[in-house]
């Protein structure tokens, strides 16, 4: 019972904000939405007893995806009459593409492998059970071979983002802060003994 | 306490609202708890700053100027909240709530003591990270609704800085995470038992316990990484347009925030609520004497013991480092604790591996 | 030192633990804070507080309206209006300094050639309404009378230096 409106609170929220991160004018607010959108479907999978996920959909993406994405949105300057222009050209492209998506999504999640009759209610857990050990089991031993290749497919790239950004230019004049850092007292300063006389000129 | 209500309440209530009426008052007297020690936190600080820059600090509010929190409290409270003419009003006014939830809520699962936990999830650990790393969202969130250069600035600074020492932070724990094999916060406490204080993982993981400290001081935004705030160079930061209550949230969080590192510390590295003397060969017959002996064992005294001496760390912190520059916090985080973690992450696994006899056997 | 060194030492925190040190020493040392209702530092017999108007023993008053001050005066604070008097001397009608425009700087006292304007010790006024801060003739007057054996004082102490 109690469970029940947790999920339809959770999934009610989760809707609403999804509805918004498209609909809304403003980049800022639709990030924070989509936001809220994680959050809400954290809450549902932790009725569905996946903690582990739950937490890490929230500390991946609400915590450091999302913060990047605000950081970059923010700086954004966006001229929404610009953005206009071209809308009534692209329409009939992007019908196309967004009743494909509709159409393929439809099919994958459609009533034909999607459901409570074809999907078991996964039964309740013992109190010690614990969602991470059984996770890590399962991607170090069944999955082990896909996990790798995806952990290479993402370092690949990384390294390729940092390759394309990490060109100085000839210009460039920051100082080396390592060079800074190494610098002592002794290579910058000479203290000085100055006797406080001053000799008498005749 | 359940079982007392119970008794109480049992003729007039039905069994499910005396348990969630339990559960409010223990969060009711958690928050409170936390309320306080922020109140006097900050009195702490300004004590114990004056006293390294030789002066005494507050002393006029009350006997010794303990009033002095008050008087704060009820003079923020009185002041206008002013909300600038083109800020972003609904985001404006929610960001400081955004701020204090995770400070506060993160408080639900540490461990007080064996038993004394409001929540003992098994996740404890992520659950912890998850919500540290949401705190920043308040300053990105005041900062762009404010809209004032300053407070934009310090938005910006503080989100790619909290990113680069997140991870650093999350790589520690993972040390720890491997030293104990546990999530549950207890579990990790009750893997640190054995021996004293040398049984604690502090010694094992030092580089990660110094690591996660000085992250964790960065993640507060407190000295000397207070760049979001940098007074000399943004004014105030991201709460530059903040007055009143408004204000007091921020302030609020960001205290909070540093007893919750504190807190963290004092369980990941140093035994949470054990006593440093439990476990050692030969003391430990002290232990058996009736009044001393509870004062030596384990207990929540412990606890709050540690955490007081980590805050003191923050604050001499703050007495003592002049603010580091951007670009060297930013290599800080990246170039040198990142590294570290990453080696003592895999140092750490080899000593779990082989067995290390104190620690895990 | 070698760069490599250079660079497991500063893992060592060692240079942070010696600021740490100096400020933990300092926690325990003897605090310099003056209590300032209740303790004071010690005053000069120069100090330049609020202003006041001297009188000679028998009672006249010492100003003869040369308006050396009102001309030296760097922030334009003091205003002076004269006139001749029955007895043919020249005295002020009005004498006014406006304190929240004085900047305290002691140039009215040393351009008085009869010691007349001073500065005296007092520092702890205030004003709650406008114009408290506009001291007239009479108040200055009034000052002096009622500071005149420190004023006194203070001057004969300071009288070989001038």
């Amino acid at each position: 019972m109690i469970e029940q409106i947790v999920f339809y609170a959770f999934a009610a929220i989760l809707i609403v904000a999804a509805t918004m991160v498209i609909t809304v004018r403003n980049p800022v607010h639709a990030v924070l939405f989509l936001v809220l959108a994680f959050f809400a479907s954290a809450g549902i999978w932790m009725l569905l007893e996946a903690e582990f996920l739950a937490i890490a959909l929230v500390l991946v993406y609400v915590g450091a995806v999302m913060v990047l994405f605000l950081f970059v949105v923010m700086m954004l300057d966006i001229n929404i009459a610009v953005l206009r222009e071209g809308f009534a050209r692209y329409v009939p492209l992007a019908l196309v593409v967004a009743i494909l998506m509709v159409g393929a999504i439809g099919v994958t999640v459609g009533p034909a492998n999607f459901g409570a009759d074809k999907v078991a209610i996964p039964a309740p857990h013992a109190a010690d059970y614990s969602n991470s050990q059984a996770l890590g089991a399962a991607i170090y031993t069944d999955y082990l071979f896909p996990f790798e290749i995806a952990a290479v497919v993402l370092l690949v790239a990384i390294i390729a983002a940092i390759a394309l950004t990490l060109r100085t230019s000839r210009q460039h004049k920051q100082p080396k802060t390592e060079m800074q850092l190494r610098a002592r007292r002794a290579d910058r300063v000479r203290l000085v003994k100055v006797s406080g006389t001053v000799e008498q000129q005749d | 306490m359940h079982e007392l209500l119970n008794n109480l309440l049992q003729p007039y209530l039905p069994e499910a609202v005396i348990t969630v009426l339990t559960i409010v008052i223990k969060i009711a007297i958690t928050i409170v708890c936390l309320l306080l020690s922020v109140a006097y936190l900050t009195f702490a600080e300004r004590k114990v700053i004056g006293f390294m820059q030789v002066r005494i600090g507050p002393n006029r509010v009350g006997p010794g100027g303990w009033l002095q929190p008050i008087a704060d409290v009820f003079k923020l409270m009185t002041k206008e909240v002013l909300v600038p003419a083109n800020a972003n009003k609904v985001l404006f006014l929610i960001a400081p709530v955004v701020a204090l939830g995770p400070a506060l809520a993160a408080w639900a699962v540490i461990p007080f003591g064996a038993e004394t936990v409001l929540a003992n999830i098994n996740a404890g650990l992520l659950y912890i990270l998850a919500l540290t790393s949401l705190g920043v969202y308040g300053i990105i969130i005041a900062g762009w609704a404010s809209n004032s250069k300053y407070a934009f600035l310090g938005a910006m600074r503080s989100a790619a800085q909290i990113v680069a020492y997140e991870i650093a932070m999350g790589f520690a724990l993972v040390g720890v995470l491997i030293a104990a094999g546990s999530l549950n916060l207890n579990e990790i406490i009750g893997a640190q038992r054995g021996l004293g204080f040398f049984g604690w993982f502090w010694l094992p993981l030092l580089p990660l316990f110094v690591v996660y400290f000085i992250a964790g001081v960065a993640e507060t935004n407190r000295a000397p990484f207070d760049v979001s705030e940098g007074e000399s160079e943004i004014v105030a930061g991201f709460h530059v347009e903040y007055s009143g209550m408004a204000f007091a949230l921020f302030f609020l969080a960001e205290y909070a925030n540093m007893i919750m590192i504190a807190a963290l510390t004092s369980v990941m590295f140093m035994g949470g609520w054990l006593s440093p003397l439990e476990g050692l060969p030969f003391i430990s017959g002290l232990l058996s004497i009736p009044v001393l002996g509870t004062f030596l064992g384990s207990g929540i005294h412990w606890l709050i013991f540690k955490i007081a001496f980590f805050l003191l760390l923050f604050l001499w912190f703050r007495a003592t480092f002049p603010r580091y520059r951007y670009d060297q916090i930013m290599r800080l985080g990246w170039k040198i604790f990142i590294p570290i973690t990453l080696v003592w992450v895999v140092v750490a696994s080899v000593l779990v591996m082989i067995k290390l006899p104190p620690w895990f056997n | 030192m070698s760069a490599v060194a250079e660079y497991f030492k500063s893992l060592t925190l060692w240079e942070l633990l010696k600021g740490m040190r100096l400020t933990g020493r300092y926690l325990f040392d003897r605090k310099v804070t003056v209590q300032y209702p209740e303790e004071k530092t010690p005053q000069s017999a120069r100090f330049r507080g609020l202003h006041a108007l001297r009188r000679y023993p028998n009672g006249e008053e010492r100003c003869i309206a040369c308006k050396l001050c009102e001309a030296v005066c760097p922030a334009l604070a003091i205003t002076i209006d004269s006139e001749p008097r029955d007895d043919g001397t020249r005295r002020t009608t009005a004498y006014q300094i406006d304190l929240t425009k004085c900047i305290f700087c002691g140039f009215c006292e040393e351009s008085c050639p009869v010691d007349s304007i001073v500065e005296t010790r007092f520092f702890e006024y205030h004003g709650e309404n406008r114009g408290d801060l506009l001291m007239t003739k009479d108040k200055l007057l009034a000052h002096g009378d009622r500071m005149e054996a420190q004023i006194a004082a203070d001057r004969a102490a300071e009288a070989r230096y001038r």
